[in-house]
C-alpha cells in the first residue's frame, strides 16, 4: 500500500500496472512540480548571474565567474547532498522538497545564466543607443528594451533545460523526495516486481518530456520574435 | 551673432590608430540649421554620435548652452564628465538614427510615450497627448497603436522623428535618416524634417547625402573631409560656387551619382 492506494500482485501484468498507476501518477506530480520549482529557480538565479556577470566591475563579475563555473563543475548530487545535509549544521532546515528543488534550481542557474547572457547580447547595439539617446536609465533599459526583446531569443534554450531538469529529478530519491522513480522502486521493493514500475516510470517520462516539448514549440511559436509586446 | 549653443574646440576622435576626427573646431548658434556632408569616414556621423555621448572624445573640450559636455568644472578644473552629469547634458539632445532604431515589441505610441514617463516623470495621459500631437504632425495619427514591423521604413522613421520630439530637445540630431529608405520613401521622411525647420526654433544637424535638401533647409553647409571641415558657406554659396577642389570633387561625385 502507497498513498493510500492497493497494489494488485495475483491478476497478472495488465492488472498488476493498472493498480499502480495511481501511485506513479502521485510521483509524477512530484516530479513535475519538483521539475517547474527548480526550473523558476533556475530562471531567477540565472538572470542574476547572467546580471552580475555583465557589471564591467571585475571585482563582481568575476565571482559570480567563478560561482558559476562551480555550481556547472560539480555533480549535482554533490550539491544535493551539501544542501541537504551540511546546511542544517547552521540552522537552516528545509524540507526534503525544497531542498531537492533548490539544489536543480542552483545546478541549472549556470546554465540558464549563459542562455540569458546569449540572449541580451543578441539585441543589437542600436537599441542601447536609442534608450540612450532617451535618457533612459541603464535599469529600466534592461528592464523594458533589452529582457523583453531577449525573451523569445532564449525561449527554445529554456525549455530544453525544463526537459533536462525533469529528467534530474529522480536524483533527488536519494534525499527521500517520493518522485516518480522512488515510488517505483519503492514499489518494486514491496511487490519484487520492479520490471512493470520501471518500464512505466520510462513511458510516463517518454509521455512528459513529449508534452513539454511540444509546450516548449506552442509557447515560441505565440511570442512574436521582436519581444514580450509592450502597449 | 548670438552666443553659439554648440562649440568643439580642437577635439580629437580616434578608433586605435585611425583618426576620425582631427582637432576639429565647429561651432552652431541656437536655432541654426546645419548640414554636415561628406563623404564616407569623413566623421560626419562621429560629430552627432559624440554629441549624443554614444562616443567619447580623446581631446580637447565641447562646450553645449555653456557647460561642458565631456567634462565637469570641479575646483576651477575640467574633469571627466560624470555618469549623472552626461544624464543632464544629453536632455539637450534628441537624435534620428539611420536605422530608426524603434523598439520593435512596443507599439508605436508606447516608442513615444516611454521615454517621456519614465525620464520625465509625464502622466501616462500627458504623455499620450504629447505623442498623438506629434503623431499628427508627422502624419501617423492613425498608426498608434501598430507595431514598428507593421510600418514601412518611411513611416518608421518618422515615429523616430516624434519619439525624439517627444523629450522636448533644444537639439536635434539626424544622422542619415533617410540613407536606408527606398527612394520613393525619403520624401516623406524629409518633408516632415524640413516643415520641423521651419516651424520650430529647434537647433538642427543633419547629415546627410541628399543635397537638394542640404540646399533647401539648412542655414549652413559644412562639408567634411578627413575629419576636418573643409569648407563651409550657406547652401547656395557651397553648392554653386565650391572654393576647395575637394569640395567640387565631392559635389560632382554625388549629384552626378
Amino acid at each position: 500500500m502507497l498513498f493510500g492506494f492497493h497494489w494488485d500482485t495475483g491478476h497478472g501484468e495488465l492488472v498488476f500496472a493498472w493498480s499502480i498507476l495511481p501511485m506513479l501518477l502521485r510521483g509524477l506530480v512530484v516530479t513535475i512540480e519538483a521539475s517547474i520549482v527548480g526550473f523558476f529557480i533556475a530562471l531567477v538565479i540565472g538572470l542574476i548571474f547572467a546580471v552580475l556577470k555583465d557589471v564591467p566591475l571585475k571585482i563582481i563579475s568575476y565571482p559570480a565567474y567563478v560561482i558559476t563555473e562551480f555550481f556547472r563543475d560539480t555533480p549535482l548530487l554533490v550539491q544535493l547532498f551539501f544542501l541537504y545535509y551540511v546546511l542544517p549544521d547552521y540552522g537552516i532546515i528545509l524540507p526534503a522538497f525544497l531542498t531537492g528543488a533548490l539544489a536543480l534550481g542552483i545546478q541549472y542557474s549556470a546554465y540558464t545564466a549563459e542562455v540569458y547572457r546569449a540572449g541580451i547580447e543578441a539585441v543589437p547595439k542600436g537599441q542601447h543607443e536609442a534608450a540612450k539617446a532617451l535618457d533612459l536609465t541603464a535599469s529600466l533599459t534592461f528592464t523594458h528594451i533589452v529582457l523583453p526583446q531577449a525573451v523569445p531569443r532564449v525561449v527554445p534554450a529554456m525549455g530544453n533545460y525544463l526537459v533536462s531538469i525533469s529528467k534530474d529529478v529522480p536524483v533527488l530519491s536519494v534525499v527521500t523526495v517520493l518522485e516518480m522513480l522512488n515510488v517505483a522502486k519503492i514499489i518494486g521493493d514491496q511487490t519484487f516486481d520492479y520490471l512493470v514500475p520501471l518500464s512505466m516510470v520510462g513511458g510516463l517520462y517518454l509521455i512528459l518530456t513529449i508534452v513539454a516539448s511540444a509546450a516548449v514549440r506552442w509557447v515560441d511559436a505565440k511570442l512574436p520574435k521582436t519581444g514580450v509586446p509592450m502597449r | 551673432m548670438s552666443e553659439p549653443i554648440i562649440v568643439f574646440e580642437d577635439v580629437v576622435k580616434s578608433f586605435g590608430s585611425h583618426v576620425v576626427l582631427d582637432k576639429l573646431n565647429f561651432t552652431v548658434a541656437p536655432g541654426e540649421k546645419v548640414t554636415i556632408i561628406g563623404p564616407s569616414g569623413s566623421g560626419k556621423s562621429t560629430v552627432l554620435r559624440i554629441l549624443m555621448t554614444l562616443e567619447k572624445i580623446n581631446q580637447g573640450v565641447i562646450t553645449v548652452g555653456g557647460e561642458p559636455l565631456w567634462h565637469e568644472r570641479k575646483n576651477g578644473a575640467l574633469v571627466p564628465a560624470s555618469e549623472a552629469h552626461l544624464r543632464t547634458m544629453r536632455k539637450i539632445f534628441g537624435m534620428v538614427f539611420q536605422q530608426f532604431n524603434l523598439f520593435p515589441h512596443m507599439t508605436v505610441l508606447r516608442n513615444i510615450t516611454e521615454a517621456p514617463t519614465a525620464v520625465l516623470g509625464l502622466s501616462k495621459k500627458e504623455a499620450r497627448e504629447r505623442a498623438e500631437e506629434l503623431l499628427e504632425m508627422v502624419g501617423l495619427a492613425d498608426q498608434a497603436q501598430k507595431f514598428p514591423r507593421q510600418l514601412s521604413g518611411g513611416q518608421q522613421q518618422r515615429v523616430g522623428i516624434a519619439r525624439a520630439l517627444a523629450m522636448r530637445p533644444k537639439i536635434m540630431l539626424f544622422d542619415e535618416p533617410t540613407s536606408a529608405l527606398d527612394p520613393e520613401l525619403v520624401g516623406e521622411v524629409l518633408n516632415v524634417i524640413a516643415k520641423l525647420a521651419s516651424e520650430h526654433d529647434l537647433t538642427m544637424l543633419l547629415v546627410t547625402h541628399e543635397m537638394r535638401f542640404a540646399r533647401e533647409v539648412s542655414d549652413r553647409v559644412c562639408f567634411f573631409d578627413r575629419g576636418k571641415i573643409k569648407e563651409e558657406g550657406k547652401p547656395q554659396e557651397l553648392f554653386t560656387n565650391p572654393k576647395e577642389e575637394r569640395t567640387r570633387e565631392f559635389l560632382r561625385a554625388v549629384l552626378e551619382g
